[in-house]
């Protein structure tokens, strides 16, 4: 332990974007007192800043704003609040028993905080998680790298683009790159679907004539010192690449936009129970984690399509976590919520024994249409609560009110 | 135009790989005006890099063969040496299994090989005892060998340049040597940048060393390179592998065979195959290869099956030996040249070579002690400017750093915690390397699980405050730049 003496507040955010700005207002109008909000890059708003295209705001400003609007928007709220800012400044560590470990240029510190919100966000896939074979050449970038890269950095990182993989960020790219005279050769995406938003494949793809290959992807990079060329081929349907259907695209980027990862280093080194099928906490319905007083928010939670949603769920979090640092929040008996046919997750996975009027998000496995999306007791099959969809698709993070109190088990499904 | 002269040494070293650097600081004992020519933009651009990063014990190589005996020679110099000059590295010890009975003669015969080079402490143990060891390893039969370990390849190689540059031997990067004439008993070395004219000539270079030779009239050997490729795991996917284990050498095989090894920072190593290719500057990485890490390592280690990888590799091996050809050991090459006296070829220094090179070292000390007067300086310094990386300090230690300089409290990595002022730091490296492998060697920026896609636009950033314009950004120097000038915007 440090020989210096420990700061101590009563809700501690870690990251300032959509959903740790919002967290920290929630905490605030919650009522906590000392409320602290780390952010590791030297400005407010996280990735936010680098999205400079419009399409933010809509549900939480019911407008249509850009990303460093809108992070403005949330800063402006943020500074009339007593919130201390601590901006370049990294959470190296988070003790079970809330004890932050913070490095910026200020000084290296530990802070113990009676509540703590994650909000760190995620990370993208890498070539490597993909395993895309081939050499080792310059010009691999993921899709936000690139994004910082030209949006912030005003840098030209190539002329002729691939773009693998149908994420939002590689779609939105896909615009910027040719805005930017960049020629985009094409789109490819392993999958029978397209994983991004429907809105953004019609405005960043169609409206420039960027073409989309679907069910296709990149089997090998070529070119020593920079990319001289992928090779696409088509994949089967267990997604391995079929032979004979490779082809040669000349191009010297490749940008990956496949997958984001929540960025969950602090929560494992506290201890915290992750989900697999999230790759975030374990939370309940007031976003607690498996640590008491941790709470989790936005992307670091589970993979958000739009970030208003992030931002309402660091409210909630924010609210969650006065209440806890306030003594407000005793431990209670939880029932367990799981996914059942077509749903991929279901979020919270707990539940209070007895809550009621809670809803969930949830996302689904495949695009479907017609479909019926149930939450049913697993002891009594008692059906908690039933609601029609003309469509689902597996980009789009759907919402389900549970409105009877609930004392068992449940499972989300999705029927045909 | 002519060419300004450059001034004579007394011995220039080509090839700037875990070798080369151990000859260049070995000389650098001795009152000797020296220089290291290295035609990648760093040092440990080639075979140094992409190797398993084992300290080996000696008993994979036959008895009385200089691999054997430079091995030998060279574990018990190695792990003093990294101590020495601060490089991470740690006494693992060794398990060759045997998955069935029938391979335990193989074993014995590799303990007898052993025994007959010197190699200490080798034993022949039981399943029991394997999974005392290595509590992940599967196996019926084992040789372990205690004194085996593992550094990290690169590291020794830039610390062993870095010594050396500090006692007076200079070092030039992204300097291939295009020409050599000999003559007045000096040889002159054409680089782009400028001749250098050399009383004697170390050969380290590597896959390259047969090509080196021929520019000087020597053509007694070639190099065949064979490509291995590896993968590499998260160090999160909780498995924490004490020490490398690996298969009874397959008798098809090149290599030692498909083996794990732990890294220093808990990643395991998969690898390496062994294919003869054309290129040897082919660091491709194929499917078919990946796959057969997988399954092979999995005979190892059943649990491995379950894993994720966060980075492949391949590295090349220079071997003496045709891939056609029916002589499968090619033992290592340390010779002056007859023809051309004052020449010294090192050729085909594959594995052990690492754990060699400090003997290699020595002997290349001798040969030049032979013809020369060598008269060892009163002020070398062994050890070399040493910082532990900002991720190893404790909080009090950190608190001190960031206090005393700002630097320390800027995160440029999140993966592996490395701070602005270590990046600083690696920029301002002796020798100009100021490229992002550059960067990642000397402080892991871009080896964690992000593999850089945080801290890349970061170290842009900084390379750009450091001086380096952006067209001239690299990954690896030459045409791997990463961007095409700026944006209108």
């Amino acid at each position: 332990m440090m020989r210096q003496k420990i700061d101590t507040c009563d809700v501690a955010v870690i990251g300032a974007g959509p959903a740790g700005l919002a967290a920290a207002l929630g905490a605030r109008r919650a009522g906590a007192g000392k409320v602290l909000l780390v952010e590791r890059e030297r400005t407010l708003g996280g990735i936010l800043n680098q999205c400079v295209h419009d399409g933010f705001g809509l549900f939480l400003y019911k407008e249509t704003i850009s990303g460093p609007e809108y992070a403005e928007r949330l800063a402006e709220d943020v500074a009339r609040e007593p919130i201390k800012i601590e901006t370049g400044a990294m959470v190296l560590d988070l003790s079970p028993a809330r004890v932050l470990k913070i490095n910026s240029r200020a000084g290296y510190r530990l802070v113990e905080a009676r509540a703590v919100v994650l909000a760190m966000g995620c990370r993208e896939r890498t070539r490597e998680m993909i395993e895309i074979p081939g050499t080792r050449p310059a010009g691999v970038f993921t899709a936000g790298s690139a994004q910082n890269l030209v949006n912030l950095q005003n840098l030209r990182i190539g002329n002729q683009a691939v773009i693998l993989g149908s994420g939002d960020i590689g779609l939105i790219m896909a615009r910027r790159l040719v805005f930017e005279g960049v020629a985009v050769k094409g789109v490819f995406e392993i999958l029978p679907w397209v994983s991004g938003l429907e809105r953004n494949v019609r405005q960043c793809l169609m409206d420039f004539a960027i073409p989309l290959e679907l069910g296709a992807t990149v089997v090998e990079i070529r070119g020593r010192d920079r990319v001289e060329s992928v090779v696409v081929a088509k994949v089967d349907d267990t997604l391995a690449p079929v032979a004979g259907t490779e082809r040669v695209v000349p191009c010297d980027t490749l940008l990956l936009s496949v997958g984001l990862i929540p960025e969950n280093e602090l929560a494992k080194r506290a201890g915290i129970e992750l989900s697999p099928l999230t790759g975030g906490a374990v939370v309940d319905e007031s976003l607690m984690t498996s640590a008491a007083g941790v709470f989790s928010c936005g992307n670091v939670l589970h993979i958000h399509d739009v970030a208003d949603w992030a931002s309402f769920e660091g409210f909630a979090a924010g609210a969650s976590a006065a209440r806890f640092a306030a003594g407000e929040m005793p431990a209670r008996e939880t029932v367990r919520v799981s996914p059942g046919p077509h749903v991929k997750y279901a979020l919270p996975q707990l539940l209070t024994r007895g809550t009621a009027g809670v809803e969930w998000s949830f996302r689904v496995t495949c695009p479907l249409r017609n479909v019926q999306v149930v939450v049913k007791g697993k002891a009594t099959g008692k059906v908690y609560a039933r609601k029609k969809f003309p469509r689902v698709l597996p980009s789009e993070l759907q919402k389900i009110k549970v409105r009877p109190a609930v004392e068992e088990d449940l499972e989300v499904s999705c029927h045909e | 135009m002519e060419r300004p002269l450059s001034p004579t040494y007394d011995v220039v070293i080509i090839g700037g790989g875990v070798v080369g650097c151990a000859v260049l600081r070995e000389l650098s004992r001795y009152d000797l005006r020296l220089l290291l020519l290295e035609r990648e933009s760093d040092l440990a651009e080639g075979i140094s890099k992409g190797n398993s990063g084992v300290i080996h014990a000696g008993f994979n190589v036959p008895p009385r063969s200089l691999k054997a005996r430079t091995n030998v020679a060279g574990l018990k110099l190695v792990y003093e040496l990294a101590s020495t000059l601060g490089v991470p590295h740690r006494k693992t010890g060794k398990l060759v299994v045997a998955l069935a009975d029938e391979d335990k003669p193989r074993l014995e015969e590799l303990k007898a090989q052993g025994d007959r080079s010197g190699v200490p402490g080798l034993e022949i143990v039981d399943e029991a005892a394997i999974r005392r060891l290595e509590p992940l390893a599967r196996g019926r039969w084992a040789l372990w060998s205690p004194h085996t370990g593992i550094v990290s390849p690169y590291e020794l190689t830039i610390a062993l340049a870095e010594c050396a540059a500090q006692n007076g031997a200079e070092v030039r990067l992204e300097a291939p040597v295009e020409s050599v004439r000999v003559g007045n008993g000096l040889f002159r070395l054409a680089t782009p940048t400028g001749e250098f004219a050399a009383r004697r000539v170390v050969n380290c270079a590597g896959l390259f060393s047969d090509e080196v030779a021929r520019l000087a009239g020597i053509d007694d050997f070639r190099i065949f390179p064979y490509r291995g490729e590896y993968l590499i795991t998260d160090k999160d996917c909780g498995l924490r592998l004490a020490m490398p284990v690996y298969p009874v050498p397959p008798r098809d095989d090149p290599g030692l065979g498909i083996h794990i090894t732990p890294t220093l920072e808990g990643n395991i190593l998969l690898g390496p195959s062994a294919e003869p290719v054309g290129d040897k500057r082919d660091l491709a990485t194929t499917r078919e290869v990946a796959a057969r890490l997988k399954a092979e390592a999995a005979r190892l280690m059943p649990e491995i099956a379950r894993v994720p990888f966060i980075h492949s590799y391949t590295g090349i091996r220079p071997k003496l030996f045709d891939p056609s050809g029916g002589d499968r050991f090619g033992d290592f090459i340390v010779e002056e040249s007859k023809r051309k006296p004052g020449w010294i070829s090192l050729a085909g220094i594959e594995s052990p070579g690492l754990t060699a090179a400090p003997a290699l070292a020595e002997m290349v000390v001798a040969m030049l002690g032979a013809r020369m007067d060598l008269r060892l300086k009163s002020d070398f310094i062994p050890v070399r400017p040493h910082r532990k990386r900002f991720a190893a300090l404790d909080d009090d230690e950190r608190a001190g750093r960031v206090a005393a300089d700002p630097g320390w409290g800027e995160m440029v990595c999140r993966c592996e915690h490395v701070t602005r002022a270590e990046v600083v730091a690696a920029l301002r490296n002796p020798f100009g390397a100021r490229t992002l492998d550059a960067v990642k060697r000397r402080t892991r920026c871009g080896m964690g699980r992000c593999q850089g896609g945080f801290c890349a636009p970061r170290i842009v950033e900084i390379l750009q405050d450091e001086g380096v314009p952006v067209d001239r950004i690299t990954k690896r120097g030459g045409g791997s730049r990463l961007f095409y000038g700026r944006l209108k915007g």
